[in-house]
């Protein structure tokens, strides 16, 4: 018997640690979503809480597809998208109220070896629907393309197919899920193409000018570069309280010159054009 | 009341004891039943509103040969074929079985009749070891090294259902290897001893008697490997190049139920057509592994030894 009631005494006193544990805490939200967005929300959650003591922000990646459900369900709090919410299907954008907290540009990048640097937006869109199929065809080496999608929902791949297939389905390819491995494959396998974020292209992999554009951030601020999306953080409703308070946070000026540009992004603050859900130019 | 009387007429402590088991027990077992029938409601609910909710034809899911959930054809249906990632599920499934049969038969008869001292010193824990590798461990070595080798031998990207194989291969074989040593220890050891005086050379014996009682053990062995294969995701994920096309050869991009299953579910929203469609594979994959349960029972019950 006694052991029995030695079991139960520590059960007890477990339970009470964990609901003293929780009401010590403050204040706390979670974000959920976009792979992509990912490390910026958190660098930001994690200034926040040094500035903030006694809030918690806990971000989680799980895709944009995950991030809209969960904030539409009231899940979580904040729902990180690389896309529109009116572009996802299954999901009620009336409900959602849209912050677009950094802008992303997305260049082609090819393996090194493919001898093609300039690339014109036609002879991109004959690439990824299979039209083209040799890198001799659009003057490059005699060597076969190998097109390497991301996945079927990934909102670098909606993107990139928005700007650049006009609508038209993309050649069956294989698809990664990570943007990583993208560039380590198109890195080593000879004749490769892909598309990544800016801040992805490194030196195992050649990004591509379009029409003779170089993939900058100044020319994706003057939309002289096409393939870019705005990223996401979308709450139910207007956003109340902390979640307010980091919003806020996260589209200060400070935040956006320092942080927002440190991790890779765009700041929205730069962009000098502003695009609405159907890709049309708002000024 | 006398204490006689008392002690004949309540529970003794004894009897309470194995009343409290049997309820933990119980409870335990519940505990299961419930699990397992609500992960199978779960799945059949959400799998099966593909084809009753949005109106897919369930022979289109299983022969079509397009997947791209996303898109409706030119008849407004969804584009749910799903016949490349079954093939893809089947090819290294089967591929690695067939290649790893003979090297887990071979090594198991090493292991017991050749050299069972060695065998049971050394070579059990390096099997047992190999069982314990992470499968991101496999599929990372097989990016770097098994990938770029097929690509200098064969070409192309080196991605496919070769590369999936191969790394398969390594994953099932102490399985297997493991479940054949059982089987070949289980056979009684007169069995040897009749063979042996019937003049028969250790060869004959091993091979007309041992391994001929052990076989049901053995073929246990390689549907446990195939249950094993067909389920891994993360592994062939990294290797088999995750193309939803019907492979053309052993060296073109392929895709697998499960490596399709891990690069979606996070893209899309639960309730809409591309997460059902998700679903359907994964009931796909659950009715799959209960078909290999059922054979690995039907396989033990058929073949035990009398």
């Amino acid at each position: 018997m006694k052991k029995w009631l030695n079991l139960v005494l520590i059960l007890a006193a477990g339970l009470m640690l964990t609901a003293c544990g929780a009401q010590s805490q403050g204040e706390s939200i979670t974000a959920v979503g976009s792979s992509a967005l990912q490390p910026l929300v958190e660098a930001a959650a994690e200034q926040y809480q040094t500035d903030h003591l006694g809030v918690f922000i806990n971000v989680q990646g799980g895709g944009t597809g995950t991030g809209l459900s969960q904030v539409q369900s009231g899940a979580v709090a904040i729902g990180n998208s690389d896309l529109f919410a009116e572009e996802k299907p299954g999901i009620k954008a009336s409900q959602l109220v849209d912050h677009q907290v950094a802008v992303v540009g997305i260049t082609p990048i090819v393996n090194k070896g493919v001898g093609v640097d300039n690339v014109s937006m036609s002879d991109l869109r004959r690439i990824f629907t299979g039209e083209v199929t040799n890198w001799k065809q659009i003057g490059g080496k005699n060597q076969p393309i190998v097109v390497v999608n991301r996945a079927q929902g990934s909102g670098t791949r909606a993107t990139f197919e928005h700007w650049v297939l006009n609508g038209r389905q993309a050649v069956p390819a294989q698809e990664q899920d990570s943007t990583g491995m993208v560039r380590s494959i198109v890195g080593s396998t000879p004749g490769a193409i892909s598309y990544v974020a800016f801040s992805y292209v490194d030196k195992t992999v050649r990004a591509l000018k379009v029409d003779q554009v170089a993939p900058s951030d100044k020319n994706v601020t003057t939309n002289t570069w096409k393939i870019w999306a705005y990223e996401h953080m979308y709450t139910k409703g207007q956003p109340q309280g902390l979640t307010k308070a980091f919003l806020n946070y996260i589209l200060d000026a400070k935040t956006q010159t320092k942080l927002v540009a440190k991790m890779g992004y765009i700041p929205v603050t730069d962009m000098l054009v502003r695009r609405d859900a159907t890709g049309k130019i708002i000024k | 009341m006398d204490p006689i009387r008392e002690a004949m007429l309540k529970k003794s402590r004894s009897a309470k004891l194995e009343q409290r088991g049997r309820l933990i027990s119980l409870f335990c077992i519940g505990l299961i039943v419930v699990i397992v029938a609500s992960i199978f409601y779960f799945v059949a609910s959400k799998g099966l509103a593909t084809f009753f909710s949005d109106g897919v034809n369930l022979w289109d899911f299983l022969t079509h040969s397009v997947w791209s959930p996303g898109v409706k054809d030119a008849h407004g249906n969804p584009q749910v074929g799903a016949l490349p990632m079954i093939v893809g599920s089947f090819g290294v499934t089967f591929l690695s079985a067939i290649i790893a049969t003979p090297f887990a038969v071979g090594a198991a008869v090493f292991m017991t009749e050749i050299s069972p001292k060695v065998g049971r010193k050394i070579l059990q824990p390096v099997i047992e070891l190999l069982v314990g590798i992470p499968s991101v461990v496999y599929g990372f070595i097989g990016l770097s090294v098994v990938v770029p080798f097929i690509r200098g031998i064969f070409g192309g990207t080196g991605f496919g259902i070769l590369a999936g194989t191969f790394v398969l291969f390594v994953m099932i074989l102490p399985t297997v290897t493991s479940m054949a040593v059982d089987a070949l220890r289980a056979v009684p050891s007169h069995y040897r001893s009749a063979s042996l005086a019937l003049g028969a050379t250790r060869w004959q014996t091993t091979w007309r008697v041992v391994l001929r009682a052990a076989t049901p053990g053995i073929l246990t062995g390689i549907v446990f490997g195939m249950a094993r294969a067909f389920g891994e995701a993360l592994a062939v994920q990294m290797v088999i190049g995750n193309a939803a096309l019907l492979p053309n050869n052993l060296v073109s991009p392929a895709s697998t139920l499960t490596s399709v299953l891990t690069s979606g579910i996070g893209n899309t929203v639960m309730g809409s057509l591309e997460n059902n469609a998700l679903w359907s594979l994964a009931l796909l994959l659950l009715l799959m592994s209960l078909f290999f349960n059922i054979m690995i029972r039907w396989i033990g019950k058929k073949g035990e030894l009398k």
